[in-house]
């Protein structure tokens, strides 16, 4: 079953003629993603050839559902377009809308993600994120379709090489699906999402999660693990040594005051019971021990 | 970017927020002219990014202008939690009767903007929120529809604002709202907003963050800017468009992804401390690409950093491949080297993922005695930690 994204999501790639979009077009192609179209305004009617097909272009999300039925969209549009794109996916009622582009200010974000929430039609992935890949079945985003084979792990994660990592260290066990949420102060979908995903598809027998510094996502999803999630779940949070009051890498990774440490966060989760790595090896050990052991 | 008083206070004078005109100074000699300008009663702020400037001496009122020179050579220089203060703020000291608290801010949890009001304001806000929480009104608002009047009515009177200045603080909370959104903050506080005896209502003290992402649609904001207070490596490398954060450790980090390089620090901090507490110098992401120059201007400005003793170069092959940043990392040496600034401490290298093999294959046959490769993060971590304490 996987979560969000399978075997037959079909995707639409937002910004599919520019370089990073015609890239990771390929890319998804090559690992199980079914692209069906790419929306570039102004350029509707030509077509993108990759991986021997050829992925008609539209000027919009509402002409691309209409010709394709896709159901899933993959924006690659830059920072101070997105907003306009995203409205446009959500217009379009996409019922899954995955936002890949890094540096959209925060006020943009703010907008579309409260639009999604009004029409209550969309789910919004990211931004800032690598989007998600289900092994074997599909890919909507920039996580490397090779890394690891298809299996009974959930994965849901701020971070897109931390992700990777992970993903890496268990590829032999293999994942369901892997969710990078991204990075920044404003997301759509969030880690309890994800969580409460992964304990209701019956293909996923365990659960990684990975936090970092700031907000308070983390404390969040330990309170909801605790009431609703009775697969393992094991954790990871990077910024220990993080100073306060610098923004380490991701827009949202900031530690303010006392509040959005790495500490806290992990004391949230071993709280309720959750185990938590001090490296990602240990942590991807801890894992390992708990499906090892089924 | 966080602004200084003075400058939050100026966007709010552009948005219609009843503030004070001020004096900005560098020399007491330039706050005494200001005192004779304004005339009477003047209070010289010191102007730092950082809250708590009162009980640091840094905010003093000045009767006449041979005081406000006396006040402001005390508070020009000044250390205020590691701010020195460059300039002041010489502003009428205003008759104060009540104060006030009002701002705009992201609610991350929530997802959405969030106002704060109190009657009480003029303590830190943290401590009213701890000590007398039923005093701060707090009160969602939505990013789609915004803050008009009567929303603005709604924030004040869950604030539970008098009748006699009711109005008045509507008028701020809708203005504010106006910088707040115009601006592309991500906060703007009014703390103090003050009641003056003669009943008007003005923003006394301002705080605004400014949210670099929306630079496209602020040039302006670029002016706003003080590089005299950012790290001078930190602006080298905000220059090479690299994601560089200064720490106080000798361990030089080179990794690519925000969350990757986070967790390096950590695992060197951990590795660290059975070499007596060896800690990373800084936080730097390459970001995906890895290329030679990129790999160059990384190196280069970790190794300016006088208190690094030796570099971890801690790369995932996602996207890219390990072979490309193996290479990335030959040219980096051999440009450095050809600068005349070759690399003279050890390299710990930790490739793994996509083609590690032939990455790693080609670092051996690069075969410079200073490149060492470990196989583990955690072992690359732990071998790092022990050449930076050899060598301190």
């Amino acid at each position: 079953m996987a979560i969000f994204l399978t075997e037959n999501s079909k995707i639409l790639v937002q910004g599919i003629t520019g370089s990073e979009g015609t890239k990771h077009t390929i890319r998804m192609l090559g690992s199980h993603g079914d692209i069906v179209a790419g929306v570039t305004p102004g350029k509707g009617g030509q077509t993108v050839t990759a991986e021997g097909r050829d992925i008609p272009v539209f000027n919009s999300c509402q002409e691309a559902v209409a010709a394709t039925g896709a159901d899933v969209s993959v924006v690659f549009v830059p920072p101070r377009f997105a907003k306009a794109a995203v409205i446009e996916a959500i217009d379009a009622q996409i019922p899954l809308v995955v936002v890949i582009t890094e540096g959209i200010a925060i006020h943009d974000t703010a907008e579309f993600y409260a639009y999604a929430e009004s029409k209550g039609t969309t789910r919004l992935i990211g931004p800032n994120c690598p989007g998600l890949i289900s092994p074997g079945k599909s890919n909507a985003g920039i996580i490397p379709g090779t890394i690891a084979k298809a299996g009974r792990i959930g994965l849901v994660s701020k971070s897109g090489t931390l992700t990777y990592q992970m993903m890496y260290e268990l590829r032999d066990l293999g994942f369901s699906t892997a969710v990078g949420i991204g990075g920044d102060p404003v997301i759509g979908t969030t880690h309890i999402d994800c969580l409460a995903a992964f304990e209701a598809d019956p293909e996923t027998d365990a659960i990684v999660m990975i936090g970092e510094i700031g907000g308070d996502a983390e404390e969040r999803a330990a309170a909801f693990i605790k009431d609703n999630v009775t697969k393992p779940v094991v954790g990871y949070v990077a910024g220990f040594t993080a100073p306060e009051g610098k923004t380490m890498g991701h827009a949202g990774a900031i530690v303010s005051g006392s509040s959005g440490t790495a500490q806290a966060k992990k004391e949230a989760l071993e709280a309720v019971g959750v185990k938590v790595g001090k490296t990602p090896s240990e942590t991807a050990r801890l894992m390992r021990e708990i499906i090892e052991a089924r | 970017m966080d602004l200084y008083e003075y400058q939050a206070k100026e966007l709010f004078a552009l948005h219609g927020v009843p503030t004070q005109a001020g004096d900005v100074v560098h020399t007491p000699q330039a706050a005494k002219e200001a005192a004779e300008r304004i005339g009477g009663l003047v209070v010289v702020k010191a102007q730092v990014k950082t809250g708590g400037r009162g009980k640091a001496g840094g905010v003093k009122l000045a009767r006449t202008p041979a005081e406000a020179y006396d006040v402001a050579k005390d508070i020009l220089g000044l250390d205020i939690k590691g701010h020195v203060v460059h300039k002041v703020l010489v502003n009428p000291a205003a008759d104060i009767a009540e104060e006030y608290y009002v701002s705009y801010l992201l609610d991350r949890a929530n997802r959405t903007f969030l106002a704060m009001a109190s009657k009480e304001g003029g303590m830190e806000i943290e401590q009213l929120a701890v000590e007398r929480p039923d005093a701060l009104a707090k009160v969602p608002v939505d990013a789609l529809r915004g803050v008009d009047r009567a929303k603005a009515e709604e924030i004040a009177d869950a604030a539970g604002f008098d009748a006699s200045v009711r109005d008045q603080v509507v008028n701020v909370l809708e203005k504010l709202w106006d910088v707040f959104v115009k601006e592309d903050a991500t906060l703007v506080e009014v703390n103090p907003l003050v009641k003056t005896p003669t009943g008007e209502v003005v923003a006394l003290d301002g705080k605004v963050s400014l949210d670099e992402n929306a630079g496209f649609r602020h040039p302006e904001h670029e002016a706003l800017e003080d590089p005299t207070q950012t790290d001078p490596l930190e602006l080298r490398a905000q220059e090479k468009d690299l994601n560089y954060v200064k720490l106080d450790g000798s361990v030089g980090i080179i990794g690519n992804g925000a969350g990757l390089v986070m967790s390096t620090l950590d695992v060197v901090a951990y590795a660290g401390e059975e070499f007596g507490g060896v800690l990373p110098a800084n936080f730097l992401d390459i970001g995906g690409g890895a290329s030679a120059q990129v790999m160059a201007d990384g190196l280069e400005i970790i190794l300016s950093d006088p208190a690094v003793r030796s570099v971890l170069v801690n790369v995932f092959g996602g996207i890219t491949a390990c072979d490309a940043v193996a290479n990335g990392i030959v040219q980096a040496l051999a440009l450095l080297e050809e600068k005349g600034e070759a690399v003279s401490l050890p390299l710990v290298v930790r490739l793994d993922g996509n083609n590690a093999d032939l990455g790693r294959q080609i670092l051996r046959d690069a075969a410079n005695p200073l490149v060492e490769l470990v196989e583990t993060m955690d072992g690359a971590a732990r071998r790092v930690a022990e050449l930076a304490a050899q060598g301190a």
